[in-house]
């Protein structure tokens, strides 16, 4: 009912109208007593509705800021997206006034956090949070909307909803809690649900339960997902589409397929061969080689090179653009061509 | 719940004899006999002050006093005073000022404590944040005695030869107004706590987690704020204010001093004066006793307004 038509085709999409969800050239930055932080340096990446795109990347690559830019949940101060687009089926949300967007936000874009703990409120009724959703946007009267908490709770799998819509938080274990976090994003069927290791606090056994809960949600609905992990297991389980972040950048974006067939950047390369493998005759568990960059003084050319075994004399110079390689795939090394073909490395 | 009550209320039976012993040693301890320090300059005749000294037994050893005093106690008696006037009575009387100037200041703190304190947070880092801090800093050092005079003089003297006859200097002949200076006088540095406390929580509460939530979910600030971290801050300001309640009850006997009104503080300090122990030691109990029930009052809120808190 949220829907709007989508507007003409830009050229070079994926067939089925525009993207839902197009971020371009965004640019994020932290005022801090000590300096700016630039956390996001000209994010591009696109989201097809249904679609699930996996966001990979070590730890302070602009992961959340991204995240949290596209929601409009930025602390601001500090935080100031100094340039970019984010659109939603055309519309830019970076141009709307507060009010219209806190009305997108949590119907249309929904989000889920890392720590559900903390991030429901703990001295409401999960029933309380849950139907907020509809009393806040939709109008409903208390009753109404604790209905369809319970429907939702239901939904996603809580046992014995009726009962425990009337329960706190602390009440709930930890995966539990996490699918109160599931339904309040799903309450108002949003179409672009963005996923923030909605499982690194959760035991092995429950992170599968989640992400099986996750992965059939967005079938049904038809949203796309936005699935920010370290997990590469659950990337190659889950993912459509792979976004490597590096120092508040996308390096390089492809299809999961592609991407674990044959990395098109050095970085993206390093990451997959720190993963321990089953049967991989003993190989053993490698991080990427060097420390994350300093985001007060990025490297100048590409951010990537001081740690590169690729690099050459004029990596350091020019910022590499996202080079395209084949329709949906780009990479922005400019040595992609021997990363792909693994001419070395 | 119930045996929650009935298990603190067990609890407050050392706090209260405690308390009692430790006035009474207070008291016997002070120089000089009350029966002189009741006659004045004249003195008494021989006769009567052995009789009053009988009368309240007053030669007895220390715990033997304290052993009639517990056992009056126990039947509800709080003792009599010189002039022959049951001290229960004389409290029900005065009890009312005390009451009413409490809950004057109490509210005068509520209000002014929170509302400075969410107004600093919502500017935090501005210049009205910084003015917050430093009215706060004014009430917390300068002293009752201070404030209470120079109030005194500026709003009950010139403002009302100005023609503005809102606030009395003294008394409570004017009704309700009489307790709008002291209320303010004896809240004044607990406003300034309250306001910290207030700021404090609400720059912490909009750092957690479910703000965040909140906020994705597409909620107006004033619902994120009044409604989300509102609710989790009113725990530890309920707690100050219960506890508080107990340092404005001591207040009341500079504040009505100073502003001349007829509750149970002046009678505190009043007895003082005139060594009239049975006075004495009996508002002290009241005191502690309404100070334990505040306590127990605000734990119990307590469980009400945190879930993850039960007393069973
Ligand atoms: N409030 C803030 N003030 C200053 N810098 C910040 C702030 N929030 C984030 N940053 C910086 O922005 C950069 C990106 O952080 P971000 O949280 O997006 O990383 P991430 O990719 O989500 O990492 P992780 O995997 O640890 O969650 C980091 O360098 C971080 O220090
Ligand atoms: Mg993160």
């Amino acid at each position: 009912m949220w829907k709007t038509p989508a507007p003409a085709s830009p050229a070079g999409r994926p067939p089925g109208g525009g993207p839902l969800l197009a971020v371009e050239n965004l640019h994020v930055e932290f005022v801090t007593r000590r300096g700016v932080v630039r956390a996001v340096n000209g994010v591009d990446c696109a989201l097809n509705a249904g679609e699930t795109l996996a966001v990979l990347g070590e730890s302070g690559s602009g992961k959340t800021v991204t995240a949290q830019a596209i929601m409009g949940i930025l602390d601001t101060p500090p935080a100031r997206v100094t340039r970019g687009t984010i659109r939603l089926r055309g519309t830019d949300l970076l141009g709307l006034r507060e009010e219209d967007r806190s009305r997108i936000r949590g119907s249309r874009i929904a989000m889920i956090f890392q720590d559900a703990l903390s991030a429901l409120n703990p001295v409401f009724t999960v029933g309380a949070q849950i139907g907020e959703m509809f009393r806040v946007h939709r109008g409903l009267s208390r009753r109404d909307a604790e209905r369809r908490a319970v429907e939702l709770m239901d939904r996603v799998r809580i046992p014995d909803a009726r009962r425990r819509v009337h329960d706190y938080p602390h009440r709930f274990s930890g995966g539990m809690r996490q699918r109160v976090m599931i339904a309040m994003a799903i309450a108002l069927d949003p179409e672009v649900l963005i996923a923030d290791e909605p499982t690194t606090a959760l035991d092995v056994t429950v992170q599968a339960q989640i992400m099986e809960l996750l992965s059939e949600l967005r079938r049904e609905s038809g949203m796309g997902l936005i699935l920010i992990t370290h997990d590469l297991g659950v990337v190659a389980d889950a993912a459509d589409r792979v976004a490597v972040m590096y120092g508040g950048r996308i390096v390089e974006n492809a299809p999961v397929h592609d991407i674990y067939r044959a990395p098109a950047h050095p970085y993206t390369k390093g990451l997959l061969e720190s993963i321990p493998r089953a049967g991989g005759k003993g190989r053993a568990l490698r991080a990427v080689e060097g420390s994350s960059p300093d985001p007060m003084a990025m490297p100048s050319g590409c951010v990537f090179h001081p740690r590169c075994s690729y690099r050459q004399d004029d990596c350091a110079a020019g910022e590499p653009p996202l080079h395209p390689i084949g329709p949906f795939r780009g990479s922005a090394c400019h040595y992609w061509r021997e990363v792909l073909h693994g001419s070395h490395g | 719940m119930g045996r929650y009550v009935v298990r603190r209320l067990i609890q407050a039976i050392p706090v209260v004899l405690g308390a009692t012993l430790l006035i009474h040693a207070v008291v016997f301890a002070l120089p000089g006999s009350p029966a002189v320090a009741r006659a004045g300059a004249d003195g008494l005749p021989p006769g009567a002050a052995a009789l009053l000294r009988e009368h309240y037994r007053l030669g007895e050893p220390f715990l033997v006093q304290y052993g009639h005093y517990l056992a009056g106690l126990f039947r509800g008696d709080l003792g009599v005073t010189f002039a022959g006037v049951p001290v229960a009575d004389l409290m029900a009387g005065r009890f009312q000022v005390t009451v009413n100037l409490v809950v004057t200041a109490l509210v005068v703190e509520a209000v002014a404590g929170v509302g400075l304190g969410l107004y600093g947070a919502l500017r935090y880092g501005g210049a009205q944040d910084a003015l917050v801090l430093g009215v706060t800093l004014v009430l917390i050092s300068v002293p009752a005695l201070v404030t209470g005079f120079v109030l005194q003089l500026l709003l009950g003297v010139r403002l009302r030869q100005a023609g503005v006859g809102l606030f009395p200097v003294a008394g409570i002949a004017e009704g309700w107004r009489g307790y709008l200076l002291p209320g303010f006088v004896l809240a004044a540095s607990s406003i300034a706590y309250l306001a910290r406390l207030t700021r404090a929580g609400l720059l912490e509460a909009l750092r957690a987690g479910y703000i965040r939530t909140a906020v994705a979910k597409g909620l107006s600030r004033r619902r994120v704020v009044g409604l989300h971290a509102l609710r989790n801050m009113l725990i530890p300001l309920i707690t100050y204010l219960g506890a508080d309640l107990g340092t404005l009850m001591g207040g009341t006997v500079i504040t009505e001093t100073i502003f001349n009104l007829p509750g149970v503080g002046r009678q505190l300090a009043d007895s003082i004066h005139l060594r009239e122990q049975p006075v004495i030691v009996g508002t002290v109990t009241f005191l502690v006793l309404v100070y334990i029930l505040a306590n127990l009052v605000v734990d119990l809120l307590y469980a009400v307004l945190d879930p993850r808190i039960r007393h069973e």
